[in-house]
């Protein structure tokens, strides 16, 4: 099982070698890849059927808790089988697709991680993992959003996914983090047995708060929606395979995960019916105002994903399985429509709705997959949309309250989405095929073959629905049900009864707007007027506020002048000292522990102050370097009177060094100016008398505090015993630290050779400048 | 005697602060210099002072006597004075090369990157 999630990443990085076979004749045969592991998930149907689930652990970190472990149940593999199905549809559409295009194997590699992060995501069992694999989704979705990296758009849309779902994911991180605390765990299949505890539990709406942000960002929910649409300028290949069935779905996956965990409460489903079906409507309407296929498209896909939430929000044993059907009509149909949109974008160049008609005629096998899809995608008896639309009908008659208004939104959307699914599969396809396109040929049967597979599967389950009923949508209902022992039997025909009624209303509806309303670039523009007041433009115009703000405080901040840093700096080190200074140390001075004055060294030290006054004070560089000489070499003084010969020497030939070095170069060097003004002088003045006081009372004050001896003492004692040598500070240097000395040498060296290169080095006149 | 000493080094700390924040280079290296000079005194008079007792074994001991000047920090110190030799030299050379390049030692004039010039 780890080997099936990882592989998609090792796939990834054997592009590395086999990127130049895959560009050239291997593409087609990549797909493979993805169908293998097809049959890999397939095989687990007969254990699923039966009710069974399957774990799998591999340590990752346990110390933190954090395992590989993996957990296939139904609702996983109804997961697996679409990401890796369609992934097959959509690997083998690719090879065609993206014929010739340089990038054509990293394109496999991006799409093989994606597979991978979205296998993990659906099969991890540890809320950590899943979390890991959730931003990994989101990480590999930006490569293949923005694939076209020399467009901008693309570039700005895959950087708005990103940011949005990647942020969500943070949010996601947090809410799993509440909910290991509060459960106790990080498996899903331990916290399982803890509902009703974290239900009741004082952080349980912070739980599910963050949870909400993170799903509804992923699932394009109202008001995360945007990127959505935007994430159209990806290649359609990449719409197909993230917006049908994987990267948007796992926010509803993630919902439907934690149903029966977190589920049941007046907070978790009241927020997903409103959030639900303000996005499926607000989509719907959308959708049917857009020109663009893929427009038409990504909106009805953010509707269809509103549908979901909603369902998962009704949360009744019906309105799940209605989720549960319609995850795989949906991700049948949508996939579909994405597949011929991109042929007819391939073929024609152009995805305006308006401008297609009549393609049949070029390109038969593509219409019948078209037509299929919309008919699924419309409901009409007998596909197995029929079958998912009349269950949403029946799970919102079958709700406690506000039966009508749950069924009005229902149908509302419904009647849209048909609309819209006519546009996309059906429109292009009737009617008159413009002269312009009358060349236009029917493409590699590696792009066509898919979509017309998956229109046909659409048929297939509505007419044969017994086909996936007890096999796999009655393992995914169970999965979502708490202790779920449903028994779930699909049937096409129901009988004549409320269900029937409406779903002849939206039918009805559904033509007779089909029939009156044609798609017109001035209806989308009107739409367009309410941009301003979208989540959208909102949010773009927050992020401009921030960015303007972020501006000025880097301005303020990083402004290019060093003294500014410096300043900065020293007043936080300032202002940290002298409080902790003040407020939590008893200041005085111990008297009684301090050395005698005598005359010499007061002369030492009133020599040093004058120095280094003169130093500052003056106008002369000759003389500041002279004075600074005089401070060096009162300072060798200093440590001639305490005891310390060797600094004394160290002190003397160094400070002799740098002076002849200072005077050596001066000569070179422009007017030694103030370049200050008054007031930054006084500034600067009284800030260094500020510092210079407070490093005096720090001084003092740590002479109070007691010195350890004990590493001196080992030195004293065994600087002749152990190294054979009577001065104490030479032995540490180059025996007990010898190594540290060596360093310092090394440094030197490089120093040296620095400055014998800055000397040597010539440069040309042009860079001068 | 302690007492004189914390006075000095709080005064090359300042002088050392008013210096690094002038504009000239020059000024700003020797500014650096006398921090690290203050620095040197701090961590001297930190590991305390004795008159008169080197940290060296007399001929005829095997080990250290009773009080005597505490070697660690003039190890210490030692290895801060040459590596500040280390850095000042590199400075110095650096400003000279600077100010053939640019023809300023002027930091507010060096704060733009070639782009801008």
């Amino acid at each position: 099982m780890l080997i099936a999630v990882l592989s998609g990443f090792i796939l990834a990085l054997s592009l590395v070698i086999t990127g130049k076979w895959i560009k050239g004749k291997g593409a087609p045969l990549v797909g493979l890849f993805p169908l293998a592991l097809f049959g890999y998930f397939v095989s687990f149907f007969p254990a699923i059927m039966k009710g069974e689930s399957l774990t799998f652990t591999y340590e990752w970190i346990p110390s933190l808790g954090v395992n590989l472990s993996f957990h296939l149940d139904g609702l996983s593999l109804l997961f697996c089988l679409l990401i890796t199905g369609i992934g097959a549809l959509v690997f083998f559409y690719t090879a065609p697709y993206l014929k010739e295009h340089i990038y054509l194997d990293r394109f496999f590699g991006y799409l093989s991680m994606f597979m991978g992060s979205m296998l993990g995501l659906v099969l991890s069992d540890n809320i950590i993992t899943l979390f890991v694999f959730w931003e990994l989704t989101s990480i590999s979705s930006f490569f293949l959003i923005g694939f076209n990296n020399e467009s901008e758009e693309s570039r700005r849309s895959a950087m708005m996914a990103l940011s949005m779902t990647g942020i969500g994911g943070l949010f996601l991180l947090a809410s799993m983090i509440v909910l290991g605390t509060v459960g106790g765990s990080y498996e899903i299949s331990t916290l399982l047995g803890s509902a009703d505890m974290i239900k009741e539990h004082e952080n349980y709406l912070w739980i599910i708060g963050l949870l909400f942000i993170g799903a509804f960002t992923k699932s394009a929910q109202f008001p995360f929606h945007f990127w959505l649409p935007d994430a159209m300028k990806a290649p359609t290949p990449v719409s197909t395979y993230l917006h049908s069935a994987t990267m948007v779905k796992a926010g509803i996956y993630l919902l439907a995960r934690f149903t029966p965990m977190l589920g049941e409460t007046v907070y978790w489903n009241g927020t997903l019916i409103i959030i639900g079906s303000i996005t499926m409507v607000y989509a719907a309407i959308h959708a049917v105002f857009r020109l663009d296929l893929k427009g038409i498209l990504a909106y009805s896909t953010i509707s269809a994903l509103g549908i979901l939430v909603f369902l998962i929000g009704l949360g009744t044993d019906q309105a799940l399985l209605a989720a549960a059907v319609f995850i795989l009509v949906h991700a049948l149909y949508k996939a579909t429509l994405f597949l011929i949109t991109g042929i007819i974008d391939h073929e024609t160049g152009t995805r305006d709705v308006s401008k297609l008609s009549g393609l049949n005629k070029v390109m038969l096998p593509v219409g019948i997959a078209g037509i299929l899809a919309a008919i699924s995608n419309a409901g009409i008896p007998p596909s197995f949309g029929f079958v998912g639309k009349d269950l949403i009908y029946e799970a919102t008659l079958g709700f406690e309250t506000l039966i009508w208004v749950l069924s009005g939104v229902a149908l509302l959307t419904n009647i849209c989405l048909m609309y819209a699914g006519f546009q996309a599969g059906i429109k292009p396809f009737t009617g008159q095929l413009p002269k312009a396109y009358e060349k236009v040929h029917l493409p590699s049967p590696l792009m066509w073959v898919p979509p017309l597979l998956l229109g046909s599967l659409g048929m297939v389950f509505g007419l044969m629905p017994f086909l996936i009923d007890k096999s796999l949508i009655q393992a995914v209902v169970n999965a979502m049900i708490r202790g779920g022992a449903l028994d779930v039997e699909l049937k096409l025909w129901h009988g004549f009864n409320l269900v029937l009624l409406l779903s002849g209303i939206t039918l009805a509806a559904g033509f007779l707007l089909y029939y009156f309303l044609k798609p017109s670039a001035l209806l989308e523009a009107k739409t367009n007027r309410w941009e301003k007041l979208s989540p959208k433009s909102l949010t773009k115009g927050l992020g401009g506020i921030f960015s303007g703000i972020s501006k000025l405080w880097t301005g303020f901040f990083q402004n290019g002048y060093l003294r500014y840093y410096l300043i900065f700096a020293l007043t936080f080190l300032t202002f940290i000292l002298a409080y902790k200074l003040f407020k939590e140390t008893e200041l005085y001075i111990n008297f009684n522990d301090l050395t005698g004055i005598t005359f010499y060294e007061v002369a030492a030290m009133v020599i040093i102050a004058f120095a280094v006054l003169f130093t500052v004070l003056t106008k002369s560089r000759l003389a500041a370097v002279a004075s600074l000489g005089v401070v060096g070499y009162s300072i060798c003084l200093v440590f001639l009177f305490y005891s310390a010969p060797d600094l004394a020497m160290t002190q003397f030939s160094i400070d002799t060094l740098t002076v002849i070095l200072f005077v050596l170069v001066i000569y070179n060097l422009p007017k030694y100016l103030k370049l200050s003004n008054q007031i930054s002088r006084v500034r600067d003045g009284i800030m260094s008398v500020i510092f210079g006081a407070l490093i005096s009372i720090l001084t003092l004050e740590v002479l109070n505090e007691p010195v350890l001896k004990e590493t001196s003492q080992f030195y004293a004692e065994n600087a002749y015993t152990l190294a054979k040598g009577k001065n104490v500070v030479n032995v540490i240097l180059v025996d007990f630290r010898g190594t540290d000395t060596f360093v310092e040498i090394t440094v030197l060296a490089i120093a040296a050779l620095g400055v014998y290169s800055l000397l040597k080095l010539q440069l040309k006149s042009t860079e001068k400048e | 005697m302690e007492l004189l000493l914390v006075f000095i080094i709080g005064l090359l700390y300042g002088a050392g602060v008013y210096m690094i924040l002038r504009r000239s280079l020059v000024k700003l290296i020797i500014g650096l210099i006398l921090m690290g000079n203050g620095a040197n005194l701090l961590i001297f008079l930190l590991g305390r002072i004795v008159k008169g007792n080197p940290p060296l074994i007399n001929s005829d001991a095997n080990i250290l006597g009773e009080i005597y000047a505490d070697p660690i920090p003039q190890a210490l110190i030692l290895t801060a004075i040459v590596i500040s030799f280390g850095l000042q030299s590199f400075a110095i050379i650096l400003v000279k090369r600077a100010y053939k390049v640019v023809g300023t030692d002027d930091l507010d004039e060096m704060n733009a990157t070639d782009e801008d010039l």
